[in-house]
């Protein structure tokens, strides 16, 4: 590690305590079950993404489509209040990461890995991700975070697989 | 009386800028730091995690007994176990091997890493593929395991809500305490500074 590493560069402001971080992400979390009456989510954005693109480019096959049917039923779900979070989650981020000068286009994991496996990997990650998050009803968020706040006996269930899958993958492949 | 069921566009992007701007604060914004979660040496993920449900649920607990919050008119996921374990078993495999989940590659575009716009694009294909095999196998494993009785400890197995608080309020404990002995003995937690630098 160079000179410079270790004193930092002072425009990049460190992270929050991981206390702090989740006293806040409580709170943010409390008050959207205090006015959405649900919690946070992510996954469901895909869903209604891919459910009001669907009926955009093939309305028939996703009018007909089992799962996303009855989703498309009342017309479009571009414009639910999860599509609207997730582009909120764009903002806060991107203002979060450009005030604390943490911001910087990257392939991330690229150097550690090399470009295509990196790639493949990252592809791969979030295809896994969205199908069982479809299964499970919820991603991390949805179900992990929001579900156990709510004491949803199937979000630990989710939580104990979801941290004992990663441990052994992460173990078998270096994706990052 | 609490909760006020806004579910509009105001509502959907106040907390998912506030989500969002916690998430890349974190440090939540980099696969650095998040898969550093399983290998052992960086526990910011489970720390908040745990910090923020007990936080939320406390406070949940709190605005019932104050007779601000309706009982049961907040969301709990259906306790639909199979697919709970099996849903976490992927995500948790593709958290591993992409180095994020679907909230967190949202954070890690909007901090300009170009690889969770891959891994975003992957969800959306993993979401597409889960409605073209949508049939009799995956609503079965949807609807395997499922208790009929409730969604909670409490409603099903009547356990008290403040003695489930205590085991989360020591699982939080639990966490610090054992995280902390872990980051002690790795190499460290990944810093913004190396966060930003990216993996190396």
């Amino acid at each position: 590690m160079s000179t410079s590493e270790k004193q930092g560069n002072p425009e990049i402001r460190p992270f929050w305590s991981p206390l702090a971080a989740g006293i806040a992400l409580g709170l943010v979390l409390l008050l959207t079950f205090v006015l959405s009456a649900h919690g946070l989510g992510a996954s469901g954005a895909a869903t209604d993404m891919v459910a009001g693109v669907g009926l955009q480019l093939a309305p028939e096959a996703t009018r007909a489509n089992g799962y996303l049917g009855p989703m498309v039923a009342d017309g479009s779900p571009i414009g639910s209040w999860m599509t609207w979070e997730i582009l909120g989650v764009a903002i806060g981020a991107l203002v979060a990461a450009f005030t604390a000068g943490r911001f910087r286009v990257q392939l991330d994991g690229a150097r550690s890995v090399g470009t295509p496996k990196r790639l493949i990997a990252t592809l791969a990650g979030g295809f896994l991700a969205g199908f069982g998050a479809r299964i499970a009803g919820g991603c991390t968020s949805g179900v992990g975070l929001s579900g156990s706040a709510a004491l949803g006996i199937s979000a630990f269930v989710f939580l104990a697989l979801f941290f004992a899958t990663g441990m052994i993958v992460s173990r078998l492949v270096k994706g990052v | 009386m609490f909760p006020l069921n806004e579910t509009g566009m105001l509502s959907g992007l106040l907390c998912g800028i506030l989500f969002g701007y916690v998430l890349e604060n974190a440090g939540f914004g980099s696969p650095v730091k998040l898969s550093a979660q399983f290998k052992l040496t960086d526990w910011a993920v489970f720390k908040v995690m745990f910090t923020a449900i007990v936080v939320a649920a406390v406070g949940l607990w709190l605005l019932r007994l104050a007779g601000l919050m309706r009982p049961d008119s907040i969301a709990v996921p259906q306790a639909a176990l199979m697919a709970a374990a099996v849903g976490g078993a992927l995500v948790g495999a593709g958290f591993a091997v992409g180095g994020y989940c679907p909230g967190t590659s949202v954070a890690g575009l909007f901090s300009g890493r170009l690889d969770a716009l891959v891994f975003i694009g992957g969800v959306l294909l993993g979401t597409t593929g889960f409605a073209v095999f949508y049939g009799t196998t995956l609503k079965s494993l949807k609807a395997a395991w499922l208790i009929a009785d409730g969604d909670t400890f409490t409603d099903v197995y009547a356990v008290p809500e403040v003695a489930v608080l205590a085991v989360l309020g020591l699982a939080l404990v639990a966490v610090f305490y054992f995280g902390s002995w872990f980051e002690r003995r790795g190499s460290g937690t990944v810093t913004a500074q190396q966060a930003v630098e990216g993996a190396r």
